[in-house]
């Protein structure tokens, strides 16, 4: 008895010296969830989800604040890829948020720009580049689409262009023949 | 001038999985034609009986899933099951055994769980199974081979009558017995040695009087099958290999108790699983080197409830058993990509 | 004879060389417009030199390379141009792409060509002259060849310089006539890639069903010491990395190229097209191509980069009954054209109009019974079935731990599938997928960097804001800041000369 009862107590001891020797000498620096969460995050910046940016999104998700489905850039298959890896279940967009839309650039209509600088104080990535009283243009390659330029824009000249489809960005289509075979 | 846009490859081979089903069936005539002549009218009955039933319960289930049925009835899947269960069946199996065993394959093991190439367990050997657990009396009911023309043999009207219509008053008694592995079985059980057991007079050349015939037959189709590439080569190697291997250690070991490793692949369902059961590829593993460990672990499982088990003849669980392994093998039998340095 | 190294799997296909290969090659016509697109190659798209109504000359570069890999474009005649804008290109997607269109005006009017003694030439200098000539892969790929010509970097020797004449797809014979016409000016072509590269041995490789290519190739390398190794016809042997294994044992590493192994290999034409930019002064402004299937004479044309398709079709007779689809390339990897307008391009080998005799019948798709026929075929040595589980369930890691990318979309397992899948389109969605992937995540990393970059900055004009006004504290004091602000007064003294010149961090 007394036996069994040193050995089950050696035992306990020795397991917990060692995951206390685990986890300072593997100890993992930062918090690296937020790192992952942030990573799956389009980097839109858009702030549809209700937050200041893709960050301070990712950080309320990981402290269980907001829901995974508040990201509209994302899009479903954001919402996939965060389920996954926070091992939780999918769920549709939430509505409230926004809805999927395809990838746009903003575009600066220049005939009517009249040079005010708010909507480079407005693009959270600085694609926007001009100065006061000039006119003012979107760096294309820059623009996350996020649409906050649209809002400050007193004379309404920004407006967001889809990406043409071109011969660079075209892929193959999931077959179509077992699609409908499959149904 | 505008034109139609498929992607390449734009010419195909002409193969088709209906032609695919069709050469294993081909495959099958030589050792039914002998299991016919050693067993009579039963086995073309319940060869035709499985084959109706099949096609009807394959029909019904591709409605109710919303499947072209012109295109899956063709695809002679349901016709391979039900031959393939029917040839394991007792020749003068009830009506209904044949019934219960072909909806278990075609319902059960086929079709909830996805209908052809999503079976994780091959379907016949299911509802062979199935079958076994359930009547182990009606399966083990089988003939005293004769053939057709002895004095013995049953007519044609007589045999529909036992299998639709009950024993009634033939003497069905008289004309089954124990099949040669139930005989082995038995009599070790009793502490006769393997070699006074061989002179039973169920006993031929090699394996069953009788049945030795059926098993050439079989391996004759089998043979072809490996040789047309409709049957992977590996996997009846690896299952011959593997049971010849514990036959042979075990014979070896001690010749009065275990019996010679030719009478173990030339007994039972050995060469009939080796080459149509096992082979199957959806439920098989897929890899070359897979295929040889699969068929090696249907083989050793095979000898091992042969021997140590609770049935006569282990293939039906053998294969069962290692379909369940196949997913993981291919897991770890992937062949090394070209370019890939030898791990 | 040297011994062969069989590569795994591979196909016996359909054959029909004969329908074309029995003519010479035939001069193209001289179309009323080209259309020359600017992208004919792997790497960036060219940077248009011309404008609207310029006119050009025969040889005249009308495209620049745009950066390292890229490819120079040229005028194929003279003419003026009419529009440099998005016209339809041959490719998958039917879309347009940047062209040059140019009116011609039939009188061939060359730009001065400058032969050039390749012996007298630095490599550098060499290399530069292909490279203006606009020398691509003529094999499909496009890859530039002053690229692969150069070396520089690598510590050892090239053991082998490879010409690649297995032309292993059914239907097309440009290499072919080309090889039984002009073996000397592609053995010369040859010469000069052997000059830059200085290669311990160069063997060239054709598919032993073109006996008179390889007497006439033979017969040309008498003397150079190049050797003609005659290989068996067996689908895909022209594809780079199996015909390199065939020839030399020597297997390319899943992520590497040839060159990785000692290797580099060129398309027969590619040579013959570097003949005529050194030895002749002229760049790339034609390719032969292969007419064929359901026109009425099939044959061989040398056609001007930019003629429409439809000009070759008319002067092969026209189509036959019943054409389906009109491919570009071999009936096992090209690709169907949406429309015969798209113009004949460098990588353009073949065009087939195919018919129902030439395709296979559309036939339903039936689940995968994983009967590992494909298997048996996929010269990569892939499992071709668990790649198309995983695409086909969108699981793109796992495909591409399958070595999804060791796929050479090469066909044999959807030409042997008895379930009749598509399945290297599922290849190609999966690559494709994967790809674009990559690329978004490359842009959301590039925003989230500029983000924060912003974040910082804002930060920091703020604190410099704050810096000034501090500075300006002392002067004017405010008690009642500084007992609101606890933090502010210790502060107050020692930071702000420092932030006043400027954030420490910024």
């Amino acid at each position: 008895m007394i036996i069994a009862v040193m050995a089950l107590g050696l035992l306990a001891g020795a397991s917990g010296l060692l995951l206390g020797f685990a986890a300072i000498r593997f100890e993992v620096e930062g918090d690296p969830i937020v790192e992952q969460i942030d990573a799956v995050l389009p980097q839109t910046q858009c702030g549809q989800c209700g937050y200041a940016g893709c960050r301070p999104y990712a950080e309320a998700i990981a402290a269980g604040e907001a829901d995974i489905n508040l990201c509209p850039p994302g899009g479903q298959n954001g919402i996939a890829a965060l389920a996954e890896l926070l091992g939780r279940d999918p769920k549709p967009l939430d509505p409230a948020s926004g809805v999927e839309k395809p990838k746009m650039a903003a575009v600066i209509d220049e005939q009517n720009c009249i040079g005010c600088t708010l909507c480079i104080q407005a693009c959270p990535v600085d694609a926007i580049v001009g100065a006061a009283k000039h006119m003012h243009t979107v760096i294309a390659r820059e623009c996350t689409g996020c649409e906050l330029c649209l809002a400050p824009c007193p004379v309404d000249c920004i407006h967001m262009i889809p990406f043409a489809p071109s011969i660079t960005t075209w892929k193959w289509t999931y077959p179509a023949v077992e699609v409908k075979a499959a149904a | 001038m505008r034109f139609k846009t498929v992607t390449s490859p734009h010419i195909l081979q002409h193969t088709s999985v209906g032609q695919v089903m069709r050469r294993v069936l081909y495959a099958m005539i030589p050792g039914i034609a002998a299991l016919v002549w050693f067993f009579g009218w039963g086995v073309l009955i319940n060869l035709a009986l499985a084959t109706a039933v099949a096609l009807g319960a394959e029909a019904v289930m591709l409605s109710i899933r919303g499947k072209p049925l012109a295109l899956h009835l063709g695809d002679y899947s349901a016709v391979v099951t039900a031959w393939l269960l029917a040839v394991a069946l007792p020749p003068l199996a009830p009506w209904w055994l044949t019934v219960i065993g072909v909806l278990a394959a075609i319902v059960v093991a086929k079709h909830l769980y996805g209908g052809l190439g999503y079976n994780p367990f091959n379907p016949a050997m299911i509802g062979y199974v199935a079958l076994l657990i359930s009547f182990p009396r009606e399966m083990s009911a089988w003939l005293i081979p004769h053939g057709m023309g002895q004095s013995h043999a049953l007519g044609l009207l007589d045999t529909l009558q036992i299998i639709f219509g009950g024993v009634g008053s033939l003497p069905i008694d008289a004309l089954t017995g124990a099949t040669p592995l139930d005989v082995l079985r038995t009599k070790l059980g009793l502490g006769q040695t393997v070699a006074e057991i061989r002179n039973s007079p169920v006993f031929g050349i090699v394996a069953g009087q009788g049945w030795e015939w059926v098993t050439a037959g079989f391996l004759a189709g089998g043979l072809w099958l490996v040789y047309t590439r409709t049957a992977a080569w590996q996997i009846p190697a690896g299952l011959l290999g593997g049971l010849a291997v514990m036959a042979t250690v075990f014979y070896l070991i001690d010749p009065q108790h275990y019996a010679p490793p030719w009478f173990h692949l030339w007994s039972g369902a050995v060469i009939f699983g080796a080459f149509f059961i096992a082979t199957d590829p959806v439920t098989a593993s897929t890899t070359p080197r897979g295929r040889l460990i699969y068929g090696a672990g249907v083989g050793i499982l095979i000898y091992v409830i042969r021997g140590f088990g609770g049935y006569p003849d282990g293939v039906a669980f053998a294969v069962l058993l290692m379909n369940i392994a196949a997913p993981t093998i291919d897991l770890y039998t992937r062949p090394r990509v070209f370019g890939e340095k030898p791990s | 004879m040297s011994a062969l190294f069989p590569f795994h799997g591979g196909l016996k296909t359909v054959r029909h060389k004969t329908e074309s290969n029995q003519t010479p090659i035939q001069a193209g016509i001289l179309p009323p417009r080209l259309t020359v697109p600017l992208r004919q190659h792997i790497g960036a798209i060219a940077k248009p030199l011309v404008q609207p109504g310029d006119r050009v000359l025969k040889g005249q570069m009308i495209g620049q390379p745009d950066g390292y890999i890229s490819a120079a474009i040229h005028a194929p005649t003279s003419g003026v141009v009419s529009a440099v804008d998005q016209q339809p290109v041959p490719h998958p997607s039917g879309l347009s792409d940047l062209c040059v269109t140019i009116e011609t005006d039939g009188e061939e009017r060359w730009i001065d060509r400058e032969p050039v003694d390749y012996r007298r030439l630095h490599p550098s200098e060499l290399r530069q002259t292909i490279r203006n000539a606009g020398v691509v892969g003529l094999g499909g790929a496009g890859f530039p060849s002053a690229v692969k010509l150069n070396l520089a970097g690598r510590s050892e020797p090239l053991a082998t310089l490879m010409l690649n004449g297995a032309e292993c797809e059914p239907w097309i014979t440009c290499d072919d006539r080309l090889m039984r016409e002009r073996a000397a000016e592609v053995v010369a072509g040859l010469q000069i890639m052997a000059h830059l590269l200085e290669p311990q041995e160069v063997l060239i490789g054709i598919e032993d069903d073109k006996p008179e290519a390889i007497a006439a190739m033979t017969a040309a390398c008498a003397g150079t010491g190049y050797e003609v190794r005659p290989v068996p016809t067996r689908y895909p042997s022209g594809s780079v990395k199996q015909l390199v294994k065939l020839l030399t044992g020597k297997e390319t590493p899943v992520d590497g190229l040839p060159v990785d192994v000692g290797v580099q290999c060129f398309n027969v034409a590619t040579a013959y097209t570097v003949h005529r930019a050194i030895n002749c002064g002229e760049p790339m402004l034609s390719r032969v191509v292969t007419v064929t299937g359901q026109v009425h004479r099939p044959g061989n044309l040398e056609t001007l980069i930019g003629t429409p398709f439809a000009e070759l079709i008319k002067q092969c007779g026209g189509y036959r009954e019943n054409v389906e689809r009109l491919i570009m390339g071999g009936p096992m990897m090209g690709f169907a054209l949406h429309s015969d307008d798209a113009p004949v391009t460098k990588a353009a080998n073949c065009l087939l109009a195919a018919g129902s005799a030439e395709l296979a019948p559309e036939l339903p798709v039936l689940p995968c019974i994983r009967c590992g026929a494909c298997m048996d075929v996929c010269p990569a040595n892939l499992l071709p079935q668990q790649l198309y589980w995983h695409a086909r369930a969108k699981e793109f890691d796992q495909a591409r731990d399958c070595h999804l990318f060791s796929c050479i979309e090469c066909g044999c397992c959807s030409h042997v599938c008895p379930s009749h899948i598509p399945l290297v389109q599922y290849y190609r969605y999966a690559k494709n997928e994967i790809w674009a992937k990559e690329k978004e995540k490359q842009r959301a990393e590039q925003a989230r960097q500029r983000h924060q970059a912003r974040m910082e900055r804002l930060e920091r004009e703020k604190q410099e804001r704050e810096a000034k006004l501090r500075q300006k504290a002392p002067v004017r004091p405010e008690p009642a800041v500084a007992s609101t602000n606890p933090h502010s007064d210790p502060l107050t003294p020692a930071p702000s000369p420092a932030k006043g010149e400027g954030h420490p961090e910024g």
